[in-house]
């Protein structure tokens, strides 16, 4: 029973629904995808209904499991065993993933996972500090054995919203140890609801200021639509800068500044976001773009926001993964003591692929004090983030170790897992650039390829006559004839004039070799109808 | 390069706590315990938080045994877990994308999850129809009662949005109104008739509000926390309040997530869409209302899984769809969250296998909650200085304690607030945390500490202890 009142078309809410469609926060929208929620597919009628295909392929969403990659062993068992810890009795389950259920448990002060997060430090019944200082298994280098001194008084309430202490030290001796030894402290860490939580929770903390002050935040085109949702959501002004496509999707200093330089008139710009790996165009950024990227933020007083997720997912040849922290600080206290930056993982993407648990955190770099104090007070009205995706993140950064039972298993996964990656990368990449009329660039990390397509007029045509922009008619019409779903470029942003799809490089070899056919033989036909 | 002056004065106007001063002195406590300090006690008794298993109350082990499954499939080729276990846990599977819960679901949750929660919601209202495609989940139902707020507060009108708010109220939803820009208006329960709502009271806030805000929206949350009336509202009660709404045009945020925790004899949840139903037309199909559920309260109690919902009810289509937009922007609501509320409103049945224990475990904490209710309530009463109401509903009991003005006077003196400074001298000497009332809202010149009675029986027995001891010496000193 949904009846509309008569009062609600003049009255107050729908106002909030004029507002809504009438200001820029309307626009916070995913983008379009021929399917819009996951569960569409299912409600495709398929039964009986004769198609030129028996099954919809999706390669439209960064989502691993979905795609039939299978979790990682070790992190499943050890989650299982939190969840109903009976099953530390269980002779089923390897020693060091009791061991580390036992811990995380110990870490959540009353034993359970259901419960949210005790102020600071707060160990059960007396317990000393963190039970992985005290771990006896052996494990060499200086970072494991580090022991962590929260001074009291640091953690207040709210630092069960900034995730389990424990944790937070676990995530701050990784990124020592991913970035060579540079210190991280663990208060400067902050667990999260995937990475998209702590992403939205800076940008609400940065975005202010009225008209002409009003804060602009630099994000890449194309883009992952999460920032340009919550720039309209927030009511930040967008000011966009064009990755180059002819230079393998890489940055260039030059555009920045144009971008800002015009931007200037009509907003403050205060952030620059970044993603790297990137998405939708999985370039990988290269040690001189960041270093660029970094004099450029410090002299135009920006704040770096360093998206990192797919930091485990490096495929191409002479392409590595630089964390922006590190190259920060290795150019010398002049930038590493001034520039304000956060960078942001999360255990949906590289090997893990566990979108569903929502595990994420954000490292905040020479944040104010004062600032930093309101940031931490923002987090607390979420309350906590999901204590198995904080348990998760705590498995991610201190995996199995050499000297452990699962260690074996857990390498073999995980290297199963990106080199299907790799091969699957460098298969499209050579796939699409056999057919006329499509371009790819090299898929040098992420998870997605982002290939530009030749667009006949007459197809552009078309689309416009059924209202739709031109890849969006073209992704339709994939989907209806071959079944698969892709997004259009359109929904990321693209140069004018230029069309593109992003399509996921997640399902099973053997089936990508099938949909990369199937694209290559559809855009010739695509091509052929509309000449 | 300090950002200060430059962030959203939004975020600063979120008030800091009381309680944080509290908390932080806490770790410190337990440092200098674990450093060997003597005190009078051994550990500190942590009741500030609505948390049971914090407080020490064991998860329902048929809710764990699912999860597990679901985390690691390979634990249903046994018969370690019952079977009727591993047969849930192989359907929720098959509802997961790829037969996993790493992966995303439907933006409003997994389908079929969504529809067995628009059949428990038709249960529980007596047939009252519910719809699938009016229900989101969320992680944890503050998110989806932001995203609610988000529609309904209006930042670029010439006044700010109203909310009214129940006063005393659990501080998250105060911190979350003020988050976004709008004004949260109290309207005070009345204590002396058991923290009962009075129209008269909701007309004077609604009226003196209007001078500096533009009121959109009423949020009440039944059962209630910190208190409501009797802690579970009348029908009577409920009925006046949609009559209120619908006069003056407001929205209802009907706060529902402590519905499994009513324990008196007199008490029982009704929730706000059934009585809505049969206030009938033309209330019944204008009243335009969102109600809230939660897997974090109850007898589930699975705070750190992140799984609540909202139920919206005769909303513009058109404004749905800006909802369903807004849900979009946050991904989806943890796997593990959608899973313990699916298991929470769909329990083991009597000739389920799992039913014994499931059922022994529930009976235990009502049993536990319902004796603790009663028990602090006698125990605060017989106290000089403490009045206590009946709890018959929520989590926690909120007794007024008259603080005596020597005792108001040094509170002043040490820039506290009168009841943060009675439960800091609280902490300090009996070793328990607990949250002011001042962080709840309360009428002018009285003071409440918050204690959470969802705690096993002996450290109720001992917090009592603890507490009437020290209320002696605090009212001898300050006399």
């Amino acid at each position: 029973m949904r009846l509309l009142g008569t009062w609600c078309v003049s009255g107050r809410v729908p106002f909030c629904h004029k507002r809504y469609s009438a200001s820029p926060r309307a626009s916070a929208r995913p983008p379009p995808s021929p399917l819009n929620r996951p569960s569409d597919t299912d409600s495709l009628p398929l039964q009986g209904v004769k198609k030129p295909f028996t099954e919809v392929i999706k390669a439209n969403i960064g989502d691993a499991h979905a795609m039939g990659q299978k979790p990682i062993t070790f992190f499943r068992q050890v989650l299982a065993l939190c969840s109903y810890p009976d099953l530390l009795d269980d002779n089923k389950f390897p020693e060091d993933a009791k061991q580390r259920a036992r811990r995380i448990l110990d870490s959540c002060g009353g034993h359970s996972i259901g419960q949210t997060p005790p102020p600071g430090h707060l160990q059960p019944h007396g317990s000393s500090t963190c039970p992985l200082l005290n771990n006896q298994s052996g494990r060499s280098g200086p970072a494991w054995g580090r022991r962590w001194q929260a001074s009291p008084g640091r953690c207040g309430a709210y630092s069960a919203s900034q995730g389990i202490e424990c944790i937070r030290q676990d995530v701050a001796r990784y990124i020592e140890k991913r970035d060579g030894g540079i210190l991280s402290d663990p208060d400067n860490i902050y667990l999260s609801t995937g990475a998209s939580d702590a992403i939205v929770t800076m940008l609400k903390l940065l975005v202010c200021g009225e008209g002409t002050e009003r804060t602009g935040v630099m994000i890449s085109i194309p883009q992952y639509p999460l920032y340009s949702a919550a720039l309209a959501d927030l009511g930040a002004v967008q000011i966009s800068y064009y990755l180059d496509e002819e230079k393998c999707w890489s940055l260039d200093v030059a555009e920045l500044r144009r971008a800002l330089t015009a931007a200037r008139q009509h907003c403050k710009p205060r952030v620059l976001c970044i993603i790297n790996p990137g998405n939708p165009t999985g370039q990988v950024q290269s040690r001189e773009c960041i270093e660029e990227v970094i004099r450029f933020a410090k002299e135009e007083h920006l704040f770096l926001m360093a998206d990192e997720v797919y930091q485990d997912n490096v495929y191409a040849d002479g392409c590595k993964f630089h964390s922006f922290k590190k190259v920060l600080f290795e150019m010398g206290p002049e930038y590493s003591s001034t520039l304000e930056m956060a960078s942001f993982h999360s255990t949906s993407k590289c090997y893990m692929g566990e979108c569903g648990l929502r595990g994420g955190y954000m490292e905040v770099i020479n944040l104010d004090p004062e600032v930093k104090a309101q940031l931490t007070k923002l987090v607390s009205v979420r309350l906590c983030p999901p204590v198995p995706g904080q348990a998760l993140m705590d498995l991610v950064v201190n995996p199995p170790q050499p000297d452990e039972p699962s260690h074996s298993t857990f390498m073999k996964e995980r290297r199963a897992v990106l080199a299907a990656l790799a091969e699957k990368a460098s298969l499209t990449q050579e796939i699409f650039n056999t057919v006329p009329g499509i371009t790819c660039n090299p898929v040098q990390g992420a998870m997605y390829t982002f290939p530009r397509l030749s667009m006949p007029q007459k197809a552009i045509d078309s689309a416009k006559e059924k209202g739709l922009l031109p890849d969006m008619f073209y992704c339709m019409k994939l989907l209806e004839e071959e079944g698969i779903c892709l997004v259009p470029g359109s929904g990321f942003g693209q140069k004018e004039g230029t069309f593109h799809f992003r399509m996921t490089i997640l399902p099973p070899t053997e089936k990508l070799k099938v949909v990369l056919q199937k694209i290559r033989d559809f855009h010739l036909r695509f091509t052929q109808e509309f000449s | 390069m300090s950002f200060l002056q430059k962030i959203s004065s939004n975020v600063k106007n979120i008030k800091q706590l009381e309680y944080s001063a509290l908390a932080e002195r806490t770790n410190q406590i337990r440092e200098e315990l674990r450093q060997g300090v003597r005190k009078p006690y051994g550990d500190v008794i942590d009741v500030s938080f609505g948390d049971p298993h914090r407080a020490g109350l064991k998860p329902l082990s048929f809710v764990r045994q699912v999860l597990a499954a679901c985390l690691y499939p390979q634990l249903m080729n046994s018969d370690k877990l019952p079977a009727d276990v591993r047969h849930r846990a192989q359907r929720l599977l098959e509802s997961c994308v790829g037969e996993s819960v790493g992966s995303y679901t439907a933006t409003a949750g997994i389908p079929e999850i969504v529809q067995r929660l628009s059949e428990f919601i038709t249960r529980r209202d007596g047939g009252v129809p519910s719809y699938p495609e009016n229900i989101y989940i969320s992680p944890g139902s503050q998110w989806a009662l932001t995203n609610i707020l988000k529609i309904l507060v209006n930042t670029d009108g010439p006044s700010k949005t109203g909310v009214l708010i129940s006063a005393p109220c659990h501080s998250i939803t105060t911190l979350s109104i003020l988050g976004l820009g709008a004004v949260p208006i109290p309207y005070y329960l009345n204590e002396d008739e058991g923290w009962t709502l009075q129209v008269e009271e909701l007309q004077r806030a609604l009226e003196s509000a209007k001078k500096f805000c533009n009121p959109v929206a009423l949020y009440i949350i039944n059962p209630g926390n910190p208190a409501g009336p009797r802690h579970v509202q009348s029908t009577s009660s409920m009925q006046e309040v949609i009559r209120f709404v619908s006069e003056k045009r407001l929205f209802l945020l009907a706060d529902e997530v402590y519905q499994g925790c009513v324990n008196g004899d007199n008490s029982k949840f009704v929730s706000y869409k059934k009585v809505l139903a049969e206030m009938g037309p033309p209330l019944s199909d204008t009243v335009e209302l969102a109600s809230f559920h939660s897997a974090s309260k109850g007898f589930t109690g699975e705070c750190g899984l992140r799984g609540g919902y909202v139920e919206l009810v005769n909303l513009d289509p058109v404004v749905m769809k800006h909802i369903h937009t807004l849900f979009t922007t946050g991904s989806c609501a943890p796997v593990l969250g959608q899973i313990a509320l699916d298991l929470m409103t769909n329990p083991p049945k009597p000739q389920e296998p799992s039913y014994p224990l499931y059922h022994q475990e529930v009976q235990h904490m009502r049993t536990t909650l319902a004796e603790n209710g009663k028990k602090a309530c006698e125990v605060l009463n017989s106290l000089p200085g403490f009045s206590c109401q009946p709890v018959e509903g929520g989590m926690f009991a909120f007794p007024r304690v008259f603080l005596p003005p020597r005792a108001i006077q040094r509170a002043k003196e040490t820039g506290m607030q009168p009841d943060t400074f009675y439960c800091m001298r609280l902490l300090e000497e009996a070793g328990v945390l607990s949250m002011p009332g001042c962080d709840f809202g309360q009428k002018e010149g009285t003071y409440h500490i918050r204690l959470c009675i969802v705690i096993h029986k002996d450290i109720m027995e001992n917090l009592l202890r603890h507490l009437a001891n020290f209320h002696q010496k605090f009212m001898m000193d300050f006399c």
